[in-house]
Order: C-alpha cells, then structure tokens, then sequence
C-alpha cells in the first residue's frame, strides 16, 4: 500500500493557492478557484467516471444487496455443493454448497465498512497530528516525526499481524472493530504527513502570516485559513487509502487474522476457494473480480482527482 | 560518510527496539493469562505452561521479560515454538527459498518494469505508453490474494505451464510463477517511476549535451538517460521490500512454498505465538538493514549526496 | 520616447583602421598534430568516420541559409526561427547577439541538430558545413560531425554536465566511446584538456564531480568537453550569463586564446555587446529569428545600420558615457507565436512609419563593405559615412 500513498505524497505535494495553467483544449471560464478548475479538469476525465460508477455500485451493494441478490448468503447446503447456475444463484455454488452470486454481493458491505471507517479513524488522526506537527513545529514535530518513521518502519501487514493477533483475543463478533483500528493505527502516518506538508507551505503563506497579524488564534487560523487549502491532498491519499484498506482487510480475512463468520468477507471466501480451485473456479473468480474492481476504483478515484489538482502533471 | 552510518544505525536501534517493544508488549502486556493467549484456542498443557513460563520469564516484571527476549533475540536464541522446536532451526529451513523466491522477485520486477519503463518514457504518448500505464493501474488494484489464486488456477491449472506448487524442494522453475506474482505489483510502480524518470531525464541539458558530443543514441540512453533515472527507482526498490515480505506470506502460502511466509503464515493459522513474534522481528530487521543499505546504495549512486 | 539620445555614431568604439587586428584565418587543412596537442592513439589513427571533405576555395567553413524552425505549442506554432542565414569562415569569429527569446540557442541547436524533435521541426533552410548540407544528411553520418567537426558550449555548465559522472569521465566520453582510447589515456588526456583550459590542480581535481567546481571552473570543464575532439568549430552559447562579471572575462580570454591557438572557427551567441566587442570579428544581430543586421564588429559599433543595434549599443555602460545614464529599448520581445506584421521590431522602433507595418525587411547589402541591415529606413548617420 505505501507505494501508492507514497507516490501520492511525493507527486502532489501540497502547492496551496496555486492556480493552475490554462490546461489544453477549450478554456475553462476565466475566473475559477482552484477547485472549480479542478472539478473542470476532472469532468473531461473518463476514468474519473469509470471509477465513480464503479464506486456508486460497490456502495450501494453494501447498503441494499437484496437489490442484487435476493439469496440468503449463509443458507448452504452442502448437498449442493459445486452445483452449477440454477435460479437466482447465477454463478452457481460453492465448496459448501452456498450461493456465490448472492455471497459476493453481501461481501460488500463489509469491505466498505472496514474501509470507510478506517479512512475516517486514519483521517482524523492524520489531521490532529499533521496539524499540530505543521503549526507548531519544534519538538512536537520533531517527536511525531520519529513517531511515523517508526511506525513506517514496520511493513503494514507484519504490524497488521501481530496487532491483529493482539486484538483478535477475544474471539466474539464479526472481527470489523479490530480491523478498522489495526488499520487506524497503522494506516495514519501517510495522511499526516501530507497534512504537515501541506500545513507548513501554507503557513509560509502572506494571508497566514497577515491573519496571524490581525491576532486570529491558532485553531482560527487552521480552519479557515489552512485547512480549505490543505484539503485537496489529504483528500486524494485518503481516496487511495480506501482502496488499499479494502485490499489490506481482504487479505487479514484471507490469512484468518481478519474477519470471522458471521461477517462475509471477499478475503475468507477467496481463501477457502482458493483451496478448491481444482474442483471449481468460479467461487475463486466472482469475489476477487469484485474485490479487484472495488480496490481499483477507489485508487483510480483517487488518481483522477490529483490529476485533475496537481498542474504539474498535466500533459 | 562513516558519521552517517554510525547515525542512521543508532536511528535503527531506537526503531528496533521501538518496534519489537510494541510487538512483544501487544503479544504479553496486560494478558489476563499470556500463555493462552499465545496458545490461543489450543488448551495449554501444564508441561507446555511451565516451559514456556521459564522460557519467556513470566514470573519476572514485563520489562525483565523484555530484557531477556531481547538478549535471546540478539544472541539469535529465538526461543521455541509452541511444538517445541527451535526458532532459529525452522528460520535456517525456511529463509532460503524466500531468499531465492524474493531475489527472483526483484529480478523480474526490475527487469520488466525497467525495461518497459524505459521505452514507455523515451514514448511518451505512443499506444505501448498508454497500454501499459493502464495495465500497470490494474495491477497496482490487485490484491495478491487476488492475483497468486487467479495465476495458480491460469497458469498452473487451466494452462498447464508451470507447477501449481512448488513443493517440499522448489527449484528455480517451480519459482517462477510464485515470483512473477509477487515482483508484479513492484513491477508496476518500478514502471511508472521508471517512465516519469526517464520523461524527465530525456529533456535534462545534460542529454543534450550528450547528444552534441556525437554519442549514439544507444549510449545517449543507456549511459545519460537510464542510469540517472534508476536513481529514484532504487529507493522504490527499497521501500518496495517492505511490501514483498507481506506477499511473500500469501504467495508462499498458495504456492505452498516452504519459506518464511509460509511458516509465518503457518504460525498464524496455528497461532503459534511465539514463532510469529520471533519472525516479525527478524523480518523487521532485514527490512530496516536493507532500507539502510539502499540508502548508502543512493549515495554512491548519487554522488551529489553526501551524507554527514 | 527616448531614441533622441542614443550615441552618437562617432564617438565611442574606435572607428574601423585604428588597431584592427586581422582575423587569424587558420589554414583549414594545416598538419594539425603540430599544434597544442600531443599526438596519441586518439588523433594519429586515422578516424573510422565519413570525413567532410575539405571546401573548395570561396567555400565557409559553416554556411546558414534561410533556417527556419518551428515549435508546435499548445498555444500555437511558434515560430523561432524565420529565415536565418550567416556564415562562418575558418578561424573567424563571429558574435550573435540579441535579446532572451530572440532565437539563438535554438539555431545553434539546429546547426547541430540536437533540438527535440517534436515538439521542434525545421521547416526549411540549409546548414552547409564544408559545402554538405547537414540537414539532409544520413542521421549517422550527421552524428560524426556532432562533437568531431562542430562542438557546442552551453549555457548553463551546472545542468549541462551530468551530476553522476566524473568530469574527467566526461570530457573524455566522447574520445572513449567514438575513439576507443584506452581509459589510462583517457584519463592522461583528461588532464591535459583541463590543463588547456587553466584549470589548476587539474590531475587532482579530475575525478572531481561537477558539483564540486565553481561557476567558472564548471564552464571550463564544458569548455574541455567541447575541445576533446578538436572540432574545427565551437559554438559558445552564453557561455559567461551565469557567472559573474570577473569571471566572465576570464571566460572570454580564454576562449578567444583557445581558438587562436587551436585554429578553429568559433560561433559566440550572447545579448551582451559589451562582452564580444573585443573577441569577435564579425557580428550577426538577431531579432524575433530573423537576421537584421550583419557586419563587421568595429562597423557595428562606429555606425549601427539598424535602430535594433542602436537601442542594443545605447544600453551598453561605457565609460565616457558616465552620467548620461543608460538606456534601454522600450516594449518587450514579441511573442514568436504572434510576430507582428511587417517589420517584427516596429512596435518597438522610434523610427517606424506606415510601411513598416504593412512590408517586411530584407536583409540588404549597404556600401561596399560586407555588410547588411534588414530596414526600410536605416539611420541617416550610416549614409553620411559610407555614402
Ligand atoms: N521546446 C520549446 N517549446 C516551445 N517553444 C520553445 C521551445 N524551446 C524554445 N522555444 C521558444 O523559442 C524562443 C527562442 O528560444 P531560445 O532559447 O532560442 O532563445 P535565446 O535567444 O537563446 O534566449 P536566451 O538569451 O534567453 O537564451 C523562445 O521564445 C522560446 O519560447
Ligand atoms: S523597418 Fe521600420 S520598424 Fe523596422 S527597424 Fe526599420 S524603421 Fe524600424
Ligand atoms: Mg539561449
């Protein structure tokens, strides 16, 4: 996942204020914010919507799967176990006899549960520290500093591990709470440090250092001043993070360590089909084309959107 | 140069101790009763209680413990497993072919994702440029767990090319599928710095000046071009490491590959408790010496950058 | 309107005649292993390369005619190049001159053939070098002039010379890679080329890396670089902008010995006057890409044929001229995509009339002498003393 963050951070940087150049074909209209021009760019981009519409789906499969699948999930029946397409089970059954159509689409919602919740645990956390660490500097930046060298110092998944191991003691529910703050806990470090880059070049900034002259308090200042421009990268690492939270609480409840039954996630399923690949491949195919197209559209949201804030890398 | 080092390696001891403190502390800290806890479900013999309380002092304050597993970890004593067998004994079975398997990796992934770097950057805007900047956007949205069944069931099974597993003794060919897996994801974002990089460097006055030397442009490429952008690759390849540990663990897990991956992956299902600490931390300082030794890497790469 | 005070034509740089030194003509088919460079593998072995034949007498050394060069832009066709055309004779000096934008290091580069080809295309002209057209030549045979005949010195030496390689390794790649000498002579001739240029402590500084040279070391290192294959023509671009005044007449001394010495014909691009009045020979002063006006240099600077060269020559500080303050052209160089109609200088010309916007210029010959203005009304002063 840190190649992805990474590269978000590297590339975009944080350029507060910044107006972009008139990009090619017809002009956009003359006076546009940022975000307008943004938002003009990102329209003309098809993978912009691709990926938007991929994202409506997962989403309302996660809220509504009776929509897709009127099949109950967990009523299997091992009598018909690899049986083929029949009724509303278009893609037939599985190792233990359960609905595959029906099983993928009701794995959606915990995939983005997990995700969004742990976006908003890893965002929130990223916020507090990047400011705090970007406005006040000295040594409580220096010490959040060394604070996210050491947790990027550990591989996310080895963390994800041993933190999940920890937290999986107690072995009551679905397994989504421990997950989403495992990945709170470890997934923080990108977004703060977007946000303390971001915070620091807008603090250098004339209209920040002039509301600090009319005598705006701190938290006055972050939020109106800092904050709106600080904004579009934090968005677009946290859009990323999404997908790669998907991808990563696919692969705890691939390796065991994730989530548990009752929860029905893309990740147990891939595993235990995984198992019985000889016998049948479609209980294998259907949950990793989703969990593919979910984490992808996610990054490629993400994408999109810095393209379309970060001049620089338009062509 | 040599005060850089001495830094970064006391900078290594802080993150490690940093690191294995957490480990140790979420595996034994605050436990009701840690054995069960490291047995996990398993019902805990009174034998097994008694060995493993001598072996991770459990009788002495939570710090002591750590004292002590920190000398057992730098003497290389990592303790036994929960069936009794030495640590250290399945890490000398098992680093091997991950060695083998992650060198492979590499291999691929450098190779490929340069190669085609490269001509997608000296091409910027051609149809090979555009096909695989979309390819390599799939692949970064693949999970592994995704990409090692799908490439087992393709390759292995439906298509016959390679083994399915590797088994008990894989060899280089039994290899090659599991690596091609594991460097794919690495193999994309090498590209896509490769061929930023590259962009890049095509354009540098120094290029230019390469070219009014009269060079051809074989050695224009190679020599100018290439080799000042696998500056910034080589530090990907590095943090790229942390990530091919954690494939490692699924892509040994399918393919069935006795190596580290698979054992931790082993010590997890099991819950083994010790085995999983004992590995995460020996995998947490391979990943913190090779980040340093790419660091140095960048430095002789770079001649610009001197460390003080 | 401040054109009223430019200098007057008669005072100021000696009038042609006084202390005029000859142009050192090389012989252009001199043995040249009997000059500066001790023979090794590297000179005496006969090059594996298409030699350009020698010209027939009356021949330049480098003849330009009529190139011109576009750039495709997201805005437009820029049109950098309109129509350029000079020459240089063997061991000739020749300035050109004009502002930033003016479209000189693209013709350099065009000469050389090392623009990026898109988004730049060469839309027409000729490059004769040694009676060959070098923009209808086979690439390869194209690339054996690059370097071995013609050699260029940058602008900018710090982001000209690679930040990775030695620049030892980087003055000789060209004698290793296209010669094949052997690296221990390599590296002998490595420090020779260094001394050459009056680089001290040269054997020791030769495994140095560009970053850790001065300004004006660094440009001596390109300055070496260019020198390596003794091409029979170096073009200097800017070589002094980026260094400061002291440095840059080191600079330009140096230069000027160094094509003495070595018998080759050299090309000097800068917008400074001031800096090539005492090394050139003849100057080209170029505007919006076109040529308008040619001279030679003690001509140029008695009696410009040009209001462009006048504005130029007013904005130079000299000495007698202390207290009278300085001028500069008024307005800013046109866009190359939008060049204006006409005469593309008359929105900044004071002399400009009505025919001026409607008709463009030719370069036209003026008295007897060999040289030329692009002007429908070139100052009076000109027709007073060469009429
Ligand atoms: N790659 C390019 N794409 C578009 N336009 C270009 C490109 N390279 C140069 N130009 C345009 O060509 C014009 C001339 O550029 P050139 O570098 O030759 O100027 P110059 O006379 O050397 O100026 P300076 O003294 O600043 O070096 C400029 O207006 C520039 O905008
Ligand atoms: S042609 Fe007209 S506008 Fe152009 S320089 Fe001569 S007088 Fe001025
Ligand atoms: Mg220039």
């Amino acid at each position: 996942m840190s190649d992805l963050e990474m590269a978000a951070t590297t590339e975009l940087g944080a350029r507060p204020g910044e107006v972009p150049p008139a990009a090619g074909g017809t002009p956009p209209p003359k006076t546009r914010s940022l975000a307008g021009d943004a938002w003009y760019d990102l329209r003309r981009n098809w993978i912009f919507w691709v990926a938007a519409a991929l994202v409506v789906l997962v989403v309302l499969m996660a809220v509504a799967p009776g929509l897709f699948s009127s099949a109950d999930p967990t009523a299997c029946n091992t009598r018909r176990q690899y049986a083929g397409p029949s009724g509303g089970a278009i893609l037939g059954y599985d190792f233990q006899g359960c609905d595959v159509f029906s099983r993928t689409v009701h794995g959606a919602r915990a995939s983005v549960l997990v995700g969004l919740f742990a976006v908003l645990l890893t965002g929130v956390i990223g916020l507090v520290f990047g400011m705090l660490a970007g406005y006040f500097g000295g040594w409580l930046d220096a010490l959040l500093s060394r604070v996210i060298d050491v947790v990027l110092g550990i591989p996310l998944l080895l963390a994800a591990i041993v933190l999940s191991k920890r937290l999986a003691a107690d072995r009551s529910g679905s397994g989504i709470v421990s997950v989403v703050i495992v990945l709170g806990i470890l997934g923080w470090t990108t977004a703060a440090r977007v946000m303390r880059s971001s915070v620091l070049a807008a603090r250098s900034q004339d209209y920040v250092a002039a509301a600090r002259m009319l005598g705006a308090g701190p938290l006055r200042i972050m939020w109106r001043h800092i904050l709106p421009n600080a904004l579009a990268p934090f968005i677009v690492v946290l859009t990323i993070a999404l997908g790669t939270f998907i991808a990563t609480e696919a692969t705890l409840s691939f390796l065991n360590i994730g989530l548990r039954p009752p929860a029905i996630s893309w990740g147990i399923d891939i595993a235990t089909a995984g198992k019985h690949v000889r016998e049948a491949a479609m209980p294998l195919i259907a949950p990793s084309l989703f969990l593919t197209l979910t984490v992808l559209a996610f990054i490629m949201l993400g994408d999109a959107i810095r393209d379309a804030f970060d001049p620089k890398l338009r062509r | 140069m040599a005060r850089y080092i001495i830094r970064r390696l006391l900078q290594m001891v802080v993150t490690f101790i940093g690191t294995t403190f957490v480990v140790y502390a979420l595996m034994f800290a605050n436990q009701n009763d840690p054995l069960q806890a490291l047995a996990g479900d398993r019902p805990v013999s009174d034998n097994v209680r008694q060995v493993l309380t001598e072996q991770y002092h459990l009788d002495d304050p939570f710090l002591v413990q750590y004292a002590y597993y920190m000398k057992g970890l730098l003497t290389g004593d990592l303790g036994r497993t929960l069936t009794g067998r030495p640590i250290g004994d399945v890490m000398a079975d098992a680093w091997p072919n991950t060695i083998k398997l992650a060198l492979l990796a590499l291999f691929f992934a450098a190779l490929f994702g340069i190669g085609a770097g490269l001509v997608a950057g000296l091409r910027r805007g051609t149809v090979f440029d555009n096909t695989t900047l979309a390819l390599t956007l799939v692949v970064v949205g693949l999970p592994i767990i995704v990409l090692a069944p799908i490439a087992q069931l393709v390759f292995g099974v439906k298509l016959g090319w390679f083994p399915t597993t590797a088994g008990a003794r894989p060899d280089l060919y039994g290899l090659i599928l599991p690596a091609l897996v594991l460097g794919a994801a690495s193999t994309a974002t090498i590209l896509r710095l490769t061929r930023t990089s590259v962009a890049e460097n095509v354009r540098a006055d120094y290029v230019r000046t390469a070219r009014a030397k009269g060079l051809a442009v074989r050695r224009v490429v190679s020599v100018h071009v290439l080799r000042n952008s696998l500056i910034p690759v080589i530090t990907l390849i590095g943090v790229d490491l942390g990530n091919l540990m954690a494939g490692a663990i699924v892509t040994e897990g399918v393919f069935n590959i006795p190596g580290v991956g698979s054992k931790l992956l082993l010590g997890i299902q099991t819950e083994d408790g010790p085995l999983v600490v004992g590995f995460v931390s020996v995998l947490v300082i391979v990943f913190l010496v090779t980040n340093l030794l790419v660091d140095l890497l960048y430095a002789v790469l770079d001649p610009r950058i001197r460390y003080e | 309107m401040t054109y009223q005070q430019y200098p007057h034509p008669t005072h100021g740089y000696p009038a042609s005649g006084e202390s005029q030194t000859a142009p050192v003509v090389a012989g252009w088919g001199d043995d040249r292993s009997a000059s500066w460079d001790t023979p090794t593998a590297a000179w005496t072995t006969a090059p594996s390369r298409a030699r350009v034949e020698r010209p027939t007498s009356g021949e330049h050394l480098l003849d330009v005619r009529d190139l011109r060069v576009e750039f495709d832009t997201r805005d437009g066709v820029a049109r950098v190049v309109n129509g350029i055309s000079f020459h240089v004779d063997p061991g000739e000096t020749l300035a050109i001159l004009g502002e930033s934008g003016s479209g000189k290091s693209v013709t350099a580069q065009a000469v050389l053939g090392i623009l990026d080809t898109p988004p730049a295309v060469v839309r027409g002209g000729q490059v004769l070098y040694g009676g060959e057209d070098l923009l209808t030549m086979a690439p390869e045979r194209r690339r054996q002039v690059r370097g071995q005949e013609i050699a260029m010195v940058f602008q900018d030496a710090l982001s000209a010379l690679n930040p990775v390689y030695p620049v030892g390794w980087q003055i000789t790649e060209a004698l290793r890679s296209r010669r094949g000498i052997a690296k221990a002579d390599a590296k002998r001739r490595a420090v020779e080329l260094m001394d050459l240029v009056r680089i001290p402590a040269a054997a020791q500084r030769v495994d140095d890396y560009p970053h850790q040279f001065s300004g004006g070391m660094r440009q001596r290192v390109m300055i070496a670089m260019a020198l390596a294959m003794r091409p029979k023509l170096l073009i200097a671009d800017e070589p002094t902008t980026a260094l400061d005044v002291t440095v840059q007449a080191q600079i330009m001394d140096l230069l000027a010995t160094l094509r003495a010495e070595l018998e080759m014909a050299l090309i000097l691009i800068t917008h400074d006057l001031g800096v090539v009045a005492d090394v050139a020979d003849r100057i080209t002063v170029m505007y919006a890409g076109r040529v308008v006006e040619q001279a030679d240099v003690h001509t140029l600077y008695g009696a410009p044929a040009h209001p462009y060269t006048r504005g130029l020559l007013a904005s130079v500080p000299r000495l007698e001229r202390r207290g009278q303050g300085l001028h500069s052209i008024s307005g800013t160089p046109p866009n190359p995509i939008a060049i204006p109609q006409g005469c593309a200088f008359h929105p900044r010309c004071p002399y400009a009339q009505q025919m001026c916007r409607i008709t463009e210029p030719t370069l036209l010959r003026i008295g007897r002498l060999d040289r030329a203005s692009a002007c429908h009304f070139p100052p009076e002063a000109l027709d007073a003393r060469h009429a």
